[in-house]
């Protein structure tokens, strides 16, 4: 049915040689150059198998109590030290590092999924839609955000699951601002006008061009959140909104130990270099994954 | 002539003002005010003007991209501004446009093959491996080898890249291709093999084409009828040849005595025109030309100048005639 043109270009060779490198493979190149990077990968790698195997590794169970061994200093059988009620801290931390990781994976993805659901409508749709999400943004943020997860989990009680709840809430406007600018200028781009000009449904626009197209700032802001969501976790605990005694949970274990900080420091000490490793651990890798996203987001 | 593709009517574009504390409409940017024209079937229409002239706010309310603010789009039978959102993404299937910049205008995380399918997906054409050989045919159409299909765009040229941005609007079979400024981003070399292609394609399909450019010697090349425009709208229509060698309208002869000549030896008066062009928010009253015109008389300041018929099929809205 169809005839090939005559004019054909002349094909440039160095393109042919070359084989379609999938983005990642540019982005790891990238990434793998960044030694501070990559500790903060191994970090978060370390903390992730810490979670799924301390029910093999941790040395004890974390409520098993022995009161003849209380505050103990650390020593080759407990190599944290145990605490009041003569628990093992190393195992503690080991457990309480699943229920970060969990709180903060949870809690970020809520983030994302009902920011860039919000912030798409937003960008997308402007003119009300826009009016009436920003300024759901704009309330939600003018509260200091640890403020504003203490009023949520006041609001539904404290415990585990309702602080990661008021953490997701805490962090919705954060995604959705970025998402919303992001739409804002890729809704301009030439190629979703063509996308529309093809006929195109607006979601398919939304779901094939735009949101593929807005990955990278969701990835590397959804990395450092998850940071801030176990600092937040970890502060909830702390002042007794959050993990309820005697779950293992960092914050939690500091506050439960912070009578003790003078004549056992080791009770405190660990859980709060566990809680900054992981922290920095991801502060670590989100920042070079936006150095590594980013040259890419130029072109 | 064949019967008329394509009719608009009065076709209007004021882009609002918006300012102060409330955002209230202090004027408007009237980008386009009160065009009219038809294309007959497997014609091509070419659009010049300056820049901010409105040919491509034209070109893109004729797909309704950017909503008329008033004037009729008949299109084959149909008016397009009277269709709902869901008729509206069915008709398009039929105008397909193919833009500028043929770096924004493909997106970079699709291959080359998805991008040129995604039209028949979108209208629901044929099924997954009748799509798949099409895309192999389409990209050999446009002067592309088939197993360009799993590249991505940044592994082309511009050129290339505009062959495929081709491919995508032919994959439709539409009826009527908007060709928005297709080579003005594309080095000169390049641009006389895609308007080649463009050619070669309208043979083979006999497709109809608005063809929308700033440079004048591609448009005489390329088009069978020329619209000058000017601040929003058309001074002058006519068939190509007739045109270019004998301008009508003042604006029209200036700017047909800009184009060089490749002869070093060739002397010609060169029209230059006085001031810039106005603002489209606060044009000139009468005709919009008066303030420029060489041959302005007083009553050009008051009267609008009416597109009319000087003799068949040639249109200049000018009180000279």
């Amino acid at each position: 049915m169809l005839e090939t043109a005559t004019n054909k270009p002349p094909v440039d060779p160095q393109i042919e040689e070359e084989k379609s490198t999938p983005l990642f493979s540019e982005v790891w190149k990238s990434f793998r150059k960044n030694k501070l990077a990559l500790i903060g990968a191994l970090i978060v790698i370390f903390l992730i198998l810490l979670a799924f195997t301390a029910s093999f590794f941790a040395p004890e169970g974390i409520n098993e109590q022995k009161l003849s061994m209380r505050l103990q200093p650390p020593s080759a059988d407990h190599w944290f030290g145990t605490d009041d009620f003569g628990r093992d801290i190393l195992s503690r931390v080991m457990y309480g590092a699943r229920i970060s990781l969990r709180v903060g994976f949870i809690a970020v993805m809520g983030s994302i999924i009902i920011g860039t659901l919000l912030g798409i409508l937003a960008g997308y749709y402007g003119k009300v839609v826009d009016m009436i999400i920003s300024r759901i943004f704009d309330i939600l943020l003018a509260f200091p955000s640890i403020l504003l997860a203490i009023a949520i989990v006041a609001i539904l009680g404290p415990s585990l699951r309702n602080a990661l709840i008021a953490i997701a809430i805490v962090n919705v406007p954060n995604f959705g601002r970025l998402i919303r600018s992001k739409v804002l200028s890729l809704k301009e781009e030439e190629y979703v006008v063509a996308a529309k000009s093809i006929g195109m449904k607006d979601s398919r626009i939304l779901f094939h061009h735009i949101l593929p197209n807005s990955l990278a700032p969701i990835i590397v802001q959804g990395t450092l959140s998850i940071a801030t969501a176990i600092l937040e976790a970890a502060a909830l605990g702390f002042l007794g909104m959050g993990a309820q005694a005697p779950e293992p949970e960092w914050g939690r274990m500091l506050s439960d130990s912070r009578e003790y900080i003078q004549d056992a420091p080791w009770t405190v000490i660990f859980p709060g270099v566990a809680i900054m490793l992981t922290v920095l651990g991801f502060n670590l890798l989100g920042d070079g994954l936006r150095d590594a996203l980013d040259p890419r987001m130029k072109h | 002539m064949g019967e008329s593709l394509l009719k608009v009517n009065d076709l209007k574009k004021h882009f609002p003002i918006e300012g102060g504390v409330l955002g209230r409409t202090l004027g408007h940017v009237k980008a386009v005010d009160g065009v009219s024209f038809a294309i007959e079937k497997g014609e091509t229409l070419g659009l010049v003007g300056e820049s901010g002239c409105g040919k491509s706010t034209t070109g893109r309310m004729l797909l309704r991209l950017i909503e008329p603010s008033a004037g009729r789009i008949v299109f084959a039978g149909k008016d397009m501004t009277k269709l709902a959102k869901s008729e509206l993404r069915e008709l398009r299937k039929d105008i397909q446009m193919i833009f500028q910049d043929p770096f924004a205008s493909l997106n970079p995380r699709h291959t080359v093959g998805r991008i040129i399918e995604e039209p028949m997906i979108v209208h629901k054409l044929g099924g997954k491996k009748e799509r798949k050989k099409r895309v192999r045919e389409l990209l050999e159409v446009v002067g592309l080898s088939s197993y360009h299909a799993k590249r991505y765009p940044h592994q082309f040229s511009g050129g290339q890249r505009q062959r495929i941005g081709i491919a995508r609007a032919l994959a439709v079979k539409p009826k009527l291709i908007v060709a928005d400024e297709p080579v003005s981003a594309l080095d000169v070399s390049v641009q006389s093999q895609v308007l080649n292609l463009l050619q070669d394609l309208q043979e083979q399909f006999g497709l109809t084409f608005l063809f929308i450019a700033h440079d004048l010697s591609v448009v005489r090349h390329f088009s069978d009828r020329v619209g000058v425009m000017y601040l929003g709208r058309i001074v002058e229509l006519g068939a190509s040849k007739e045109l270019y060698e004998d301008p009508k309208h003042p604006y029209t002869q200036a700017l047909l005595s800009a184009v060089p000549v490749p002869d070093p030896n060739y002397q010609n008066e060169k029209i230059i025109l006085s001031g810039d062009v106005p603002s489209p928010s606060n044009p000139p009253s009468g005709c919009t030309f008066h303030n420029r015109c060489p041959m302005a008389m007083d009553h050009c300041k008051t009267k609008v100048p009416e597109l009319k018929e000087l003799e068949d099929g040639r249109l200049t809205a000018c009180h000279l005639y």
